[in-house]
């Protein structure tokens, strides 16, 4: 496994050499900045064209292959266009709210992506409490949504934003929990510390069990999280025409566009983390000449890799499901998953003091 | 496709003629490049339709026709976030100033294709004490499609020919049709804007 | 029906009789609402389905033309009453016996500006609320200056006007609110993805939860029945094609019948065939089309996707055989226009084929899906009286439990020597809609199996004189459309165009039901309960 962290040291040592402190601070800040920047857009112009072609395969057509070969420049083409779309503004709308929604969700995912584990050593900041950080930055996202709604004066927007706030306070429980069972099993809340105790197997066979129910667990709260179907109440489109951003056009609309590609970058990379070793190789135990082969491939791929295919699941029910009504969506989270959930976590508490895992 | 088998529309022949002897900045000519390249190939229809025509733009957007192909499948239901109205199918006299209002909510730049012959002129219902004859009489349209109803084939034409159009626009400075839209809604004035519901 | 006119003369010692196909009884507006309920009510008589509600102006008096049927007795009647006031032409209303009757007699007050007494709601139903004049009276001024195309919003109106007859006799206008102010009232439509077109919705609500909807029509009312007036009959014949575009056979088959009937013109059997087997086709590539649009609105878009599919091979025999996807003007008077294509059978044959298959994996898809069970068991229940009362027809009101399809109940065309069953469902919520629609699909295929090798050789059209004129009277027709019951009426004045032409659309009186059944539902029941009734914006509105 090659360690991205020396890297990153050699360049920070490499700037202390001509450069006062803060200076160096600032700079790679900025760098760091960038980067993410770059990565954010890329990530969903990726995203966006993934869908899709999914979505194109799943229902018997082609999905874009005019701009570009294979119409790879398909969702470039969008992101020109929606970038000079004009900005409307409304009458009697409380007009700081509704410019400030669309950047609070948009901060929000920006946030968890300082955290992920993108590769060996290659993470903006490493901190004790990592995941905990990641739950909490990724509610900040349904205040934009909430803000969204009410700032609009639409009774659309209204009902979408009530819907949504409802959903996504309810099914962060599930998160939480789901994401506290394997905090449990593997002992910290540290993103590296995690990735490392899936060092010889990925908690989602060490954990057996209780690992796989808190994943089936995680996966449907994740769905919810990230308002796509079959839990695209707050923006159903049949039911409220576009939900919470109805009124809202251009760039600004774009944000909320945008946003949601990525959260479903994020639940899926949590997800990647928490059960499936996050940018750790696929490793058995014993067999080494594989697991030194598995080891030359990049840690920055294995993770963008499990993260793509799980994001695949989570497309792949959007495109399956009918969507549920709200009365069922909450009795979904409220009676089924989150006893479930509590009881996961007694039964991982069980193997974890027993020590029947793998 | 080669631009040879496309040279039948002497409306935007006349448009790229008159933007080849204007001539323009290079930057400038560049960056409209660049945009119109976006827009052109990034067309988002709302979804709007109230009679036949809608069935077969449904067609256009399923397997067999694809629309998807050429990035026009994200189709949006509020105006804000749509770039073209398909009008398919025939506009009533009580329809007149929701249509009217869908095309206000629109963000710029937004274009109108007529759909079918009720859009255009009325079509079998033109006698009618009831139907808006021709869509023309509320809104501006950049492309008309004939048919009862067009054939989904007949549709992928018509916006073929309106990102044709898109490409030839002009972003920074030069008279085109953004100007003749101005005096064209300046003509057809819609009366009360306050009343919400 | 000699027991009918009995039993009416009897009650009734004024009321003027008229044989014809239907029995009509003719009688004052004053006694019109006793007789009325007697109609109801009397056990013996029982008409307890309206089926048709035709306003009239026969120049010098205005008036209605009423059709009821008893689904107990299978017997018919037609009830004329006629005002000779033009000025302030006023009648007793019926909507209190017959919940259909609130649309239709909105429609005609719409149209001829006849005002029903006690009527609870008389606002226009089509035109504008600041329209002037009413079009369909004979001496309708219809320059456009009068009426012209306006862009100004309607003013929205949360109260209406009812006619109140007091004890003693002397009628009181009165002022009735629909919404109170206190009313979260949201505006569904006429732009909106799940209404199908351009309906549009008022709906009160509480949180998620409907109160009250009150509902809109005539965002696509195109004046088809006006229009008619002035065309010749094989003129009218196109528009029916674009009335319900999704069951554009059956309709044109409507109107070709009952013009035949009116001719005295007997259709080639061949011509006859080819008609049953294009109907069936139809309601099969309709019902496709519903199932793909309600699993859409319902969330599952791939399934739109699937059942698209097969309807496109279904539109490739339309299109070999008439030349069209979709406005097809294949039926013609005394027959059809063009003779089969030379591939029909061989594709039908493997559309038959596929279909099965099809169907099984639809249901693999989303009908054995938990959401989608859970979305629609229990969900919009209609009861059967109220499907009867309402008038709701079609694959709808046989999943309430009444059997009310015309192939079965009045036969037309060949349908009386073919095999099939009618999906009759108790349940009447939106899941046993949505099944009823699935069985029709394997019917229709059946009768489609029965033709398809037994396609007699002869004539495709019978002669039938270059201008045709029909004589005086008036004729009514059914047949079963995709969606329920069309009906026409035709009054002739011995013209070569008719003096009055009526769609009776089902459509109309599915979205009249919509209120009743999805009070106290979640909006998203709404979208649940719009999609398995299926209606078609422009059938409502004409």
């Amino acid at each position: 496994m090659y360690d991205l962290s020396k890297g990153a040291d050699w360049l920070n040592q490499w700037l202390n050499g001509f450069c006062a402190p803060w200076l160096t601070v600032v700079i790679e800040c900025v760098l760091i900045g960038v980067v993410l920047l770059l990565a954010y857009a890329l990530l969903a112009l990726f995203y966006i064209y993934f869908e899709r072609k999914v979505c194109a395969a799943f229902q018997c057509r082609l999905g874009p292959n005019r701009v570009g070969p294979a119409g790879i420049f398909q969702s470039v083409a969008d992101m020109f266009k929606i970038l000079i779309k004009e900005l409307i503004s409304l009458k009697y709308t409380d007009k700081f709210l509704f410019a400030l929604a669309p950047y609070l969700v948009i901060i929000a995912s920006m946030l968890c992506f300082a955290v992920l584990p993108w590769g060996n050593g290659l993470q903006v900041i490493d901190f004790n409490i990592g995941i905990f950080f990641l739950v909490a930055v990724s509610s900040i996202g349904v205040l934009g949504i909430l803000l969204a709604g009410w700032s609009s004066n639409n009774k659309f927007t209204l009902i979408g934003a009530l819907r949504s706030g409802a959903q996504m306070i309810s099914y962060e429980l599930s998160i939480g929990l789901s994401v506290i069972t394997m905090v449990a099993f593997a002992g910290s809340m540290s993103i590296t510390d995690i990735c490392m105790a899936q060092k010889d197997m990925w908690f989602i066979v060490s954990g057996h069990i209780p690992a796989i129910i808190a994943f089936i667990i995680y996966i449907i709260a994740g769905t919810a999280e990230t308002n796509r179907g079959p839990f695209d109440l707050p923006e159903a489109e049949s039911e409220l025409t576009a939900g919470y951003h109805t009124e809202y056009s251009g760039i600004h609309f774009g944000f909320f566009y945008l946003a949601e590609y990525l959260n479903l970058f994020i639940v899926a990379g949590v997800a990647s983390l928490l059960f499936f070793g996050g940018w750790m190789p696929l490793h058995i135990p014993g067999w080494d000449a594989f697991n030194h082969v598995m080891d030359y491939i990049p840690s920055v791929i294995w993770f963008i890799a499990k993260a793509v295919v799980l994001s695949f699941v989570i497309i792949w029910f959007k495109w399956t499901f009918p969507r549920l009504r709200i009365d069922q969506l909450l009795s979904l989270e409220w009676k089924y998953l989150l006893p479930i959930n509590l009881a996961n976590l007694v039964l991982m508490v069980i193997v974890i003091c027993y020590g029947l895992h793998f | 496709m080669p631009y040879s088998e496309w040279k039948d529309n002497e409306y935007i022949e006349s448009l790229v003629k008159e933007l080849k002897d204007n001539g323009t900045n290079v930057i400038v000519g560049t960056l409209d490049n660049v945009i119109n390249w976006g827009r052109s190939n990034s067309l988002w229809p709302l979804t709007f339709a109230t009679s036949c025509c809608g069935i077969e733009f449904i067609s256009l957007g399923a397997a067999r026709y694809d629309m998807a192909r050429f990035g026009w499948e994200v189709a949006r239901a509020s105006p804000r976030q749509a770039d073209f109205m398909m009008v398919a199918g025939t506009i009533v006299h009580r329809m007149a100033p929701v249509v009217r209002r869908l095309y206000d909510q629109l963000a710029e730049p937004k274009y109108v294709i007529a759909c079918g012959g009720c859009a255009i002129s009325g079509g079998p219902f033109k006698n009618s004490y009831h139907v808006v004859k021709g869509v023309e009489e509320i809104i501006p349209v950049d492309v008309y499609v004939p048919g009862c109803p067009p054939r989904p084939e007949a549709m992928i034409y018509g916006i073929m020919q309106l990102s044709r159009k898109v490409k030839v626009e002009k972003f920074f400075g030069g008279v085109n049709r953004q100007e003749k839209r101005a005096e064209f809604l300046a003509a057809h004035p819609e009366e009360d804007l306050n009343n919400n519901n | 029906m000699a027991n009918v006119k009995e039993k009416i003369a009897s009650l009734f010692p004024d009321a003027v009789f008229e044989d014809g196909e239907w029995l009509t009884v003719s009688i004052s507006d004053s006694k019109w609402h006793s007789l009325a309920k007697t109609l109801k009510e009397d056990p013996e008589l029982h008409f307890d389905y309206l089926v048709a509600l035709i306003g009239m102006d026969w120049t010098e008096t205005l008036g209605c033309m009423y059709y009821f049927t008893s689904t107990v007795h299978d017997t018919h009647v037609s009830v004329k009453v006629a005002t000779d006031d033009r000025e302030n032409p006023m009648l007793h209303s019926i909507s209190d016996l017959w919940a259909v009757a609130n649309l239709y007699e909105r429609e005609v007050y719409d149209y001829f500006g006849i005002k029903f007494i006690n009527h609870p709601d008389m606002r226009r139903l089509f035109l504008r609320n600041d329209w002037v004049g009413y079009p369909l009276r004979k001496d309708y001024d219809d320059s456009p200056n009068i009426n012209p195309v306006r862009l100004d919003h309607e003013a929205v109106e949360d109260t209406t006007v009812s006619y109140v007859e007091e004890p003693d006799g002397s009628i009181v206008k009165k002022e009735l609110t629909i919404f109170k102010p206190e009313d979260f009232v949201v505006n569904i439509g006429p732009q909106h993805p799940a209404t199908h077109g351009v309906l549009r919705f008022r709906t009160a609500v509480d949180g998620e939860t409907i109160k009250k909807i009150d509902l809109y029509l005539g965002y696509i009312h195109r004046g088809i029945e006006k229009l008619g007036e002035g065309l010749g009959y094989p003129q009218n014949l196109h528009f029916t094609d674009r009335l319900d575009y999704l069951s554009a056979q059956q309709n044109r088959h409507c109107l070709c019948l009952c013009i035949e009937k009116a001719l005295g013109i007997e259709v080639p059997r061949r011509a006859q065939v080819i008609r049953v087997l294009m109907d069936e086709l139809m309601r099969i590539s309709s019902h496709l089309l519903f199932m793909g649009t309600f699993c859409m609105d319902l969330g599952a878009t791939t399934m739109l996707f699937y059942t698209l599919r097969e309807r496109e091979t279904i539109l490739n025999i339309f299109e070999k055989t008439c030349g069209a996807r979709m406005t097809f003007n294949y039926n013609c008077i005394g027959g059809v226009m063009e003779d089969l294509d030379a591939d029909f059978v061989k594709d039908v044959k493997h559309l038959l084929e596929i279909m099965p298959k099809a169907i099984k994996e639809y249901n693999t898809v989303f009908t054995g899906n938990v959401i989608a069970h859970n979305r629609m068991v229990g969900v919009g229940k209609l009861s059967k009286d109220d499907a009867i009362s309402y008038g709701v027809t079609g694959p709808a009101g046989r999943a309430s439990g009444w059997a009310c399809d015309v192939r079965k109940t009045t036969p037309y065309g060949i349908y009386n020597e073919l095999e099939f069953d009618e999906v009759v469902l108790e349940e009447g919520d939106c899941m046993a809609r949505f099944i009823a629609r699935v069985e029709e699909i394997k019917q229709s295929c059946r009768i489609i199996e029965q033709l398809i090798d037994k396609i007699p050789e002869g004539d495709i059209c019978a002669k039938v004189p270059k201008v045709i004129k029909l004589p005086e009277g008036h004729w009514f027709q059914q047949v079963e459309a995709s969606r329920g019951a069309f009906g026409v009426y035709i009054e002739s004045r011995g013209a070569n165009t008719p003096w009055r032409v009526k769609y009776n659309s089902p459509c109309m009186n599915l979205a009249g039901v919509v209120d009743h059944i999805t009070r106290g539902g979640k909006i998203a029941d709404l979208i649940t309960i719009g999609g398995t009734l299926d209606y078609v914006v422009p059938d409502i509105d004409r």
